[in-house]
């Protein structure tokens, strides 16, 4: 027997009006971003695979395998970036342990201390390294003076200053994540382990730690990708002795006006950091790192 | 005093004395995370070219070069008018992309939210070469409205983001009682469910502003000829030489900061919601 | 002061289908609500109670079927311009405004003058004893406070459909059954047409005129309260309405028999083969002196006596197999003797409490 659906094209037409406005208020958005930032892009994609006589080729990228230098840029990237991702987990790991035990206002006011340089201005940070790394600067001045070291060391325009600056930049980014899977530990979980037998140290490192670890995967790849794409601390910390993809990639553009070069190089940036997002996000959800979607 | 060391500090029974090395090494991070930013501050009133800490001779002279330089007051004029413009654009349209996304029911979401985000997972430096081209082509090639627009393209997911979570915390069966009490659901959107995530709206209208005004690559590219921002012109100057007016722009930057992150927790400030008492 | 509303309207549901995928929340649903009635639509969860409801307030639109408020087709009305007052299960107070911004939120939005609004207001207040509350703000108030200040603001414009989507479902045991005394006394001095939402059998037997059992997208039954504890339609509904057990029964021409016997019964069978045999608790009566003449008689063994206080519960095996579960009163020679695990029982069933019904599920 047939049944009686009234209405029924009156009803799905107005359902999908709804849906077309709801939609259509992110339209604005995705407009600008279409325009200002995909296609632009997708331009430079096309640009990476035009030679210098205007056809297609594959010269862009034979270049950067085979000139060493930019085997050396390559390298240099991922040194910066590994040895930056490292050291944030060594340093901000006990931290973020540290104000995670605390009560609540203390671990408010510490935390302070992540987020102000969070804040406060790239530029400004990185000139501040600047200043205090310097021949004549507050580091070398203070060592000097309580006997650390007789003459000035060396410490900014080479890859240590490099990677003071970006490790005091790339902190918070790996702090935050990591303190936020701390707090969410159920602290009753330590006290059964105790309970169960295990020994302090033997609880943290079965307990505490592998909980922590999703936290921590977020926070070193945010950094890992953040350093890869890096440019403003290395080219300033860096004097040019550090030069990395980014770098290089303005160089291509300010000095020689190549834009083949300058965009196969983006093309490989582009392609490594979506490449290393999606393998992470085999392993994490990446939208409840962003809070997304549904 | 001796025996806060020898009492339990954690769930597993670890005494405060055996985790001395732990607060050592946190407050020393803590130290060395806060000073660089903040010693800039004291060592902008240094006479010297040096910008010695503590300043031997306390001056303004620093100020004064910075102040009195008209190639600077440009800047500073242009870098916070890009700043509010860029607030004032991608506040709007994310907070609507945030809520569009939030109440829509077509399968696109996730793709269109992915899309969105897109400015934050680009490496800067193609944004910048790849609105270059684009502005050359477009002839706005050093205009602020080009500025703006590229700063809003960078602003929007934090917007989105933001408000997006404000979004997922907030009842929606609110916005449904104002609309079953007569409101259509622009006015149910902003007599009821606004109010109620002005703490994340005010947020991502602070984090648009820091975005547009801390910007330097961007900015490098397509801003310039008469339009050369703060970052761009103080980004130059630190590559040729330390230029100690930086010192008391600095300053100024940080103050700026801090002033927005003051503001924007006064204005915004959400009492938490109490549970009923029975 | 909002005065009886004799202009209530009906309600007319006619073929209301509403899926999602495969799964039917909604099966061509049909229902007439009298105008001024009070209806419950009752049923587990997941069964296209609250479904319903949001289909009358125009928040879920249905794939087709018609909807008309009085005379006037509403299905494609939008949610705002529907007219109708509504509470929710989370009440779904606005925690920015007082509670008398709260309930003249819909007088503002019908442009109102100012000092009617207080007026209105303020009556809508003492309506629902909150009387001077005006000034509260939401978090100063306990859960039974903010109830009845949702529904303070769903009556303030005097609607003539009132929606209900478990308002009570929040609240302790004591306030819940006070609540439904003054819920259904608000219903008779106001008079307007109202559709509640509830899971609790006990709530809608108490409150309505008519309950409409849902499950699966389907009206199972829709009767007056009494109708549906006495002669529920099929099993499902016998089961979600009261207790009872259920015993298989067989024809035999124009006889129902049991354990081979003919079962006494004053309501005629419904017209299928697949017979039960309900039975309620409360109408076991336990015969201390052997069979009854005139009712139906089963011998059992007591296997469980559970003393409850006000009642006893007595589980007993059927001779023939099956269990019977009796509800006694604690008064009389129960007082002084229960009867005890594995004493042998004649349990009786008046004619009148035999009631059969269809053992399917649908």
């Amino acid at each position: 027997m047939q049944a009686i659906r009234t209405n029924e094209a009156g009803l799905r037409r107005d359902e999908w009006l709804e849906r077309l406005k709801l939609f259509g208020l992110g339209s604005p958005a995705i407009l600008l971003i279409l325009i200002i930032l995909v296609i632009p892009v997708g331009w430079l994609f096309y640009v990476s695979f035009i030679g210098a006589d205007g056809t297609f080729s594959l010269e862009n990228y034979e270049r950067m395998l085979r000139r060493k230098s930019y085997a050396r840029i390559f390298q240099t990237t991922f040194e910066v970036s590994f040895l930056t991702t490292g050291l944030c987990i060594l340093i901000g790991y006990p931290l973020a342990y540290f104000i995670s035990g605390l009560p609540n206002r203390i671990a408010n006011l510490c935390l302070i201390t992540v987020l102000l340089p969070f804040w406060t201005s790239l530029l400004v940070r990185t000139y501040a390294w600047l200043v205090l790394l310097q021949k004549r600067g507050l580091v070398n001045e203070w060592a000097m003076s309580l006997g650390l070291w007789d003459e000035p060391i060396k410490m900014v325009h080479n890859m240590t200053g490099t990677l003071i600056g970006m490790v005091h930049i790339m902190l918070p980014f790996l702090i935050l994540p990591v303190y936020g899977a701390m707090r969410a530990i159920d602290r009753d979980l330590m006290k059964a382990a105790s309970n169960l037998g295990a020994s302090p140290r033997h609880a943290f490192w079965t307990v505490f730690f592998p909980l922590t670890l999703p936290g921590l995967f977020a926070g070193s790849l945010m950094v890992f990708i953040l350093c890869l794409g890096f440019f403003v601390t290395p080219a300033v910390l860096g004097g040019g002795k550090v030069i990395m993809v980014s770098m290089k990639i303005v160089s291509n553009i300010e000095l020689f006006v190549n834009w083949g070069a300058a965009s196969a190089l983006g093309v490989v940036l582009l392609v490594s950091t979506v490449a290393i997002l999606w393998i992470a996000s085999r392993f994490l959800n990446l939208e409840k790192m962003t809070g997304g979607g549904h | 005093m001796l025996r806060w060391f020898r009492s339990p500090a954690t769930e597993t029974q670890i005494t405060h004395g055996q985790r001395l090395w732990l607060y050592v090494l946190a407050v020393v991070i803590m130290v060395l995370l806060v000073t660089p930013t903040l010693i800039v501050i004291p060592m902008s009133f240094s006479d010297s070219q040096y910008l010695e800490f503590p300043p031997e001779t306390w001056s303004m002279r620093w100020y004064d070069h910075y102040f009195g330089s008209p190639e600077w007051m440009r800047a500073t004029v242009t870098s916070f008018k890009a700043a509010i413009l860029t607030m004032l654009l991608a506040t709007p349209i994310g907070v609507l992309a945030a809520y569009g996304l939030h109440c829509s029911k077509v399968r696109f979401v996730r793709a269109a939210f992915v899309l969105m985000i897109t400015p934050m997972m680009v490496p800067v430096v193609l944004v910048a070469i790849g609105a270059f081209y684009a502005y050359v082509q477009l002839q706005i090639l050093y205009t602020l409205t080009g500025l703006v627009l590229a700063h809003t393209v960078l602003a929007l997911p934090l917007v989105v983001i933001v408000t997006g979570s404000a979004l997922k915390g907030y009842d929606m069966s609110q916005e449904a009682a104002a609309r079953s009490l007569g409101a259509p659901r622009w006015k149910a959107f902003l007599t009821v469910t606004l109010p109620q995530i002005r703490f994340a709206v005010v947020t991502s209208a602070l984090l648009a502003f820091l975005t547009s005004f801390d910007e330097v690559v961007v900015a490098m590219f397509i801003s310039g000829g008469d339009n050369p921002t703060l970052t761009r012109n103080m980004f130059n100057a630190l590559r040729d030489q330390i230029d100690p007016t930086i010192a008391s722009i600095s300053t100024i930057m940080i103050l700026v900061t801090t002033g927005m992150m003051v503001l924007a927790q006064l204005f915004g400030q959400q009492k938490e919601p109490t549970r009923p008492k029975d | 002061m909002t005065s009886r509303n004799s202009e209530a309207l009906p309600i007319s549901i006619r073929n209301v289908t509403k899926t999602y995928g495969a799964v039917h929340a909604l099966n061509d649903v049909s229902l007439e609500v009298e105008s001024g009635e009070f209806l419950t639509l009752l049923g587990p969860s997941g069964s296209g109670k609250t479904t319903l409801l949001m289909v009358l307030a125009g928040f879920t639109r249905p794939d087709c079927g018609s909807l008309k408020f009085g005379d006037r087709e509403v299905i494609r009305t939008p949610p705002h311009l529907r007219d109708v007052g509504m509470t929710f299960q989370s009440y779904a107070l606005f925690p920015h405004m007082t509670v008398a911004g709260n309930v003249g939120y819909p007088l503002k939005l019908r442009k109102v003058s100012k000092p009617d609004i207080a007026a209105r207001v303020e009556g809508a207040l003492d309506t629902v004893q909150l009387g001077g509350f005006g000034d509260r703000r939401i978090d100063q108030l306990s859960g039974g406070q903010r109830q009845r200040v949702a529904v303070a603001r769903a009556i303030v414009f005097e609607p003539r459909i009132l929606l209900m989507d478990e308002p009570l479902s929040a609240l302790d045991k004591k306030l819940r059954d006070q609540m439904q005394i003054e819920l259904r006394h608000l219903h008779e001095k106001l008079g307007m047409t109202t559709v509640y939402v509830t899971h609790d059998q006990r709530e809608a037997l108490t409150m309505s005129d008519r309950i409409a059992v849902v499950n699966h997208g389907r009206i199972m039954q829709l009767a007056t309260p009494r109708d549906l504890y006495e002669r529920p339609a099929n099993r499902f509904v016998a089961d979600f309405i009261g207790e009872s057990t259920f015993l298989p029964v067989s024809r035999q021409g124009q006889t129902i028999l049991f354990d081979g016997q003919p079962l006494l019964h004053d309501v005629p069978a419904p017209d299928t083969d697949n017979l039960s045999l309900m039975v309620r608790p409360e109408r076991v009566v336990l015969s201390r002196e052997g069979p009854r003449e005139g009712a139906n008689n089963f011998a059992a063994t007591a296997t469980d006596v559970v003393y409850q206080g006000d009642s006893y519960l007595l589980h007993a095996a059927l001779a023939s197999g099956g269990q019977i579960v009796l509800r006694g009163a604690m008064r009389g020679a129960n007082a002084s003797s229960l009867p005890s695990v594995g004493d042998a029982l004649t349990l009786c069933l008046a004619p009148e409490d035999t009631v059969l019904i269809d053992g399917s599920e649908r």
